[in-house]
């Protein structure tokens, strides 16, 4: 066969060295393939990556690519260079939204791939820094057809542009002791309640859920999404002391104090004579180091449920956000707590399509309006759990001040009155 | 074109239920885990209230995956495992196995296929990384090509796990920052305001919207040769690109002046202390493909001076927090300079206010 492959010696040096080369599996496509159309496109897209190798720029453009009866979901690439490399000159991705926490069977693998092959280039990651798994390198003939053939075994498609985003949660309770929710329900109901909004891009930018079944916050949820739910606890950790006994027969005291006691944020644990331990549970802020350390002895308590953190993003535009607590405890038992989540993201979610500017997440407009008019437009009362500590300046006006403390009382009054019937 | 039928309409299923795909000894044990172990670099062992166990076997790949690697990979799935996977958010491909004496053949055959078992616990795991020139429209460098260069020297450290505490690497091939926070990141930093094509920016761009972009107001409208165009107060502009993906004929990226900056102490986990950002400690580092040795150089130095230098369980954000900034520098010789003092909002609470100093 007349080899007509560009040649790409920069890349060539992507395929040295032990860990597997992305370069090779491009290669592979171009050498291996038995479809034409996939050779040609992997040949093309290898020398427009070697151009941009050469010199350092990249030549994708967007576009509008889309399927029928959605808005988003397509990730349109057109190329600059399309005269040079014309067999991979229309290279959309697909974003599809993983099942919940990423399981997936070799079955169901296949059964994606054999769909890939038959319309795109080839190559799949998964997944995206948002979540979708990313079907890369499709033209705009064959979009509808690859969507068409997987939304009918269950498939559909993410978020683009100012939307709801696609989704994340950790493996969780499906395997990990830590775990303090159920993350395949919070991430399915969650995502499946805006599932209009996640195909019709209507809002002031886009907005990501992610769900965490304990505060090691694995899925990076504070920081990486607008409404972050994380698993936590409020009752006390459990503590096994034969196990603790057991872990220090085979690490030591020093170990424990050092690894252990020393590292509590609030030194809220003591190591006993008898080597048991012993934990003010009033002040324990779940932070998870001891139960890290320890996952035999200890483990979080019973009575479980979720801490919810809104506005978390990252750079674009005002710099790094970080989620903010907007719900210390939220319990998650019964369909109805399921609902009362709901309604709170809906609610969170309609102020900030209001209120927000374009382009502006919803951690920006919160940073733009204050946290307390948030508040107030969302129905939730300031909380002490929602700030490191409160105002150092006292150049505010607050001539509103005792109603406000009233107000506080008064609610106060009423939790106590309802708790007790 | 073939006459086409009525367009299907889409079936708005949304996020797939994952019990369908879950391995049934972890449906059956659905929160009722008691506890698990790291039994070699690479495997977890976790253990039910019911005394059932399920085996994890963690492997690192190239993330871009062709349809030869994922068949192969599922080939070995269903070879020596039980068909069931799962991928980290780190692309890291996990395969889960009933049977603890089917690990190690499992390992065998994953290694004599080529793809690497590690990444779990205090490893360096897999580097998260963005698309790039494979297929961003905004790139100012190839993470993919970066992440192999650098697991390519990092691989020892993901097969063990050695490290004080677990490393999280990121990269990112734009000043958006896709790749996000890390133990360290490895991301492009512009050095000089867009070159615009005025030619193009009337017809390619919506002038109010990305006016409206910049962080600092350095751009405004324009006249320029007699048309509609935007200009950049080069004075104010900060470089981020943030007019870029809006309006591509302000090009931000330049071939010699978008560099890369390293940033360590990004950490997620409330474990300790609570989530922080990661911060600057080197930066004018060549973008320089095929391989940025000089970019893996500093990375390894780090991971080096972490190594040696941290105690047991301090990621890097709680070792340089124990040893302070000047010993972060000192130890690990790279400069600090004008650029490390923070001046964007909130940096007055950067400043050290006190008489804290190590001698």
């Amino acid at each position: 066969m007349a080899n007509n492959h560009h040649s790409t010696p920069m890349l060539d040096e992507l395929e040295n060295g032990p860990w597997p080369s992305f370069i090779s599996g491009i290669k592979r496509l171009r050498d291996q393939h038995s479809d034409g159309r996939i050779q040609g496109m992997a040949n093309d897209l290898l020398g427009q990556l070697e151009h941009s190798y050469e010199t350092r720029k990249g030549y994708w453009k967007g576009g509008t690519v889309s399927v029928f009866g959605y808005g988003s979901g397509i990730i349109p690439r057109f190329s600059e260079v399309a005269k040079s490399f014309p067999e991979s000159k229309e290279f959309h991705t697909v974003r599809v939204q993983p099942p919940a926490g990423n399981f997936y069977t070799t079955a169901i693998l296949r059964q994606l791939t054999d769909s890939w092959e038959k319309y795109g280039s080839g190559l799949i990651t998964f997944h995206g820094q948002t979540g979708n798994a990313m079907f890369i390198g499709v033209n705009t003939e064959n979009t509808q057809a690859f969507f068409d053939e997987i939304n009918e075994y269950g498939f559909d498609l993410g978020g683009a542009g100012p939307c709801v985003r696609t989704g994340m949660s950790c493996v969780g309770a499906a395997r990990c002791e830590q775990s303090c929710t159920n993350e395949q329900r919070v991430h399915r109901t969650l995502m499946n309640r805006f599932t209009d909004d996640v195909h019709r891009p209507s809002l002031p930018y886009k907005f990501k859920f992610k769900v965490s079944g304990c505060p090691n916050d694995c899925v990076n949820a504070i920081e990486r999404s607008d409404f972050a739910v994380i698993g936590t606890w409020r009752d006390e950790i459990k503590v096994d002391q034969a196990e603790v006994k057991a872990f220090i027969a085979k690490k030591g005291r020093d170990y424990v104090i050092d690894n252990v006691t020393t590292r509590c944020p609030t030194g809220c644990m003591t190591l006993n004579a008898d080597d048991t331990l012993d934990i003010d549970n009033k002040n324990c802020v779940r932070c998870m180091h001891c139960l890290n350390v320890m996952n035999k002895a200890l483990s979080p308590g019973d009575d479980k449920g979720v801490s919810i953190l809104v506005g978390g993003k990252r750079t674009l535009k005002i710099g790094d956000l970080m989620g903010t607590v907007i719900v210390p405890f939220f319990k998650l038992d019964t369909d109805q707590d399921y609902k009362d989540l709901v309604t709170l993201a809906e609610t969170i979610i309609e102020f900030w399509a209001e209120n927000g500017l374009e382009h502006e997440r919803c951690g920006e407009m919160i940073e733009r309006i204050g946290l307390a008019n948030f508040l107030e437009g969302i129905g939730i009362e300031p909380d002490p759990n929602m700030v490191i500590h409160p105002r150092q300046s006292s150049y505010v006006r607050m001539d509103g001040f005792e109603d406000a403390a009233e107000q506080f009382y008064r609610r106060k009054m009423e939790e106590k009155q309802a708790a007790a019937g | 074109m073939s006459q086409a039928q009525a367009l299907r309409p889409p079936i708005e299923s949304g996020c797939p239920d994952g019990f369908q795909y879950m391995h049934p000894v972890m449906r059956r044990n659905f929160g009722m885990w008691k506890f698990h172990e790291h039994t070699r670099p690479g495997v977890l062992r976790h253990v039910s209230e019911f005394g059932e166990e399920i085996w994890t076997v963690k492997v690192g790949t190239q993330r871009i995956l062709d349809v030869f690697t994922l068949r192969k990979l599922c080939d070995l799935g269903d070879q020596y495992a039980d068909g069931y996977v799962r991928f980290t958010i780190r692309s890291n491909i996990e395969y889960m196995l009933a049977d603890g004496s089917k690990v190690e053949p499992l390992i065998k055959a994953v290694e004599d296929a080529g793809f690497i078992v590690g990444g779990t616990a205090n490893s360096v795991t897999m580097i998260s990384h963005t698309q790039g020139w494979l297929h961003c429209d905004i790139p100012g460098t190839d993470a993919s090509g970066v992440v192999k260069s650098m697991m390519d020297e990092l691989i020892d450290e993901f097969r063990a796990h050695d490290m004080p505490n677990r490393v999280h690497i990121t990269t990112s091939c734009c000043q958006i920052n896709c790749g996000g926070q890390g133990d360290i990141a490895i991301n492009v930093q512009h050095t000089k305001p867009p070159k615009i094509n005025h030619d193009l920016v009337a017809n390619v761009c919506e002038r109010p919207s990305v006016v409206a972009r910049c962080p600092v107001a350095a751009i405004r409208p324009a006249l320029v040769n007699g048309k509609p165009s935007l200009e950049v107060d080069e004075k104010k502009c900060i470089c981020c690109g943030a007019c870029f993906p809006p309006c591509p004929p302000m090009q931000i990226n330049d071939a010699e002046h978008s560099k890369l900056s390293i940033w360590v102490g990004g950490n997620h986990s409330n474990a300790r202390g609570r989530p922080t950002f990661q911060k600057l400690v080197a930066s004018g580092i060549p973008n320089n493909p095929p391989r940025w040795p000089e970019a893996t150089a500093i990375v390894k130095n780090i991971l080096k001076t972490y190594k040696e230098d941290a105690k047991d369980w301090e990621r890097i954000n709680d070792w340089i927090e124990r040893i302070g900034w000047p010993a972060f520098f000192e130890k690990t010789g790279l400069p600090f300079t004008r650029y490390h003092v923070d001046n964007w909002r909130g940096a007055r609470n950067s400043l050290n206010a006190s008489t804290h100093i190590r001698f």
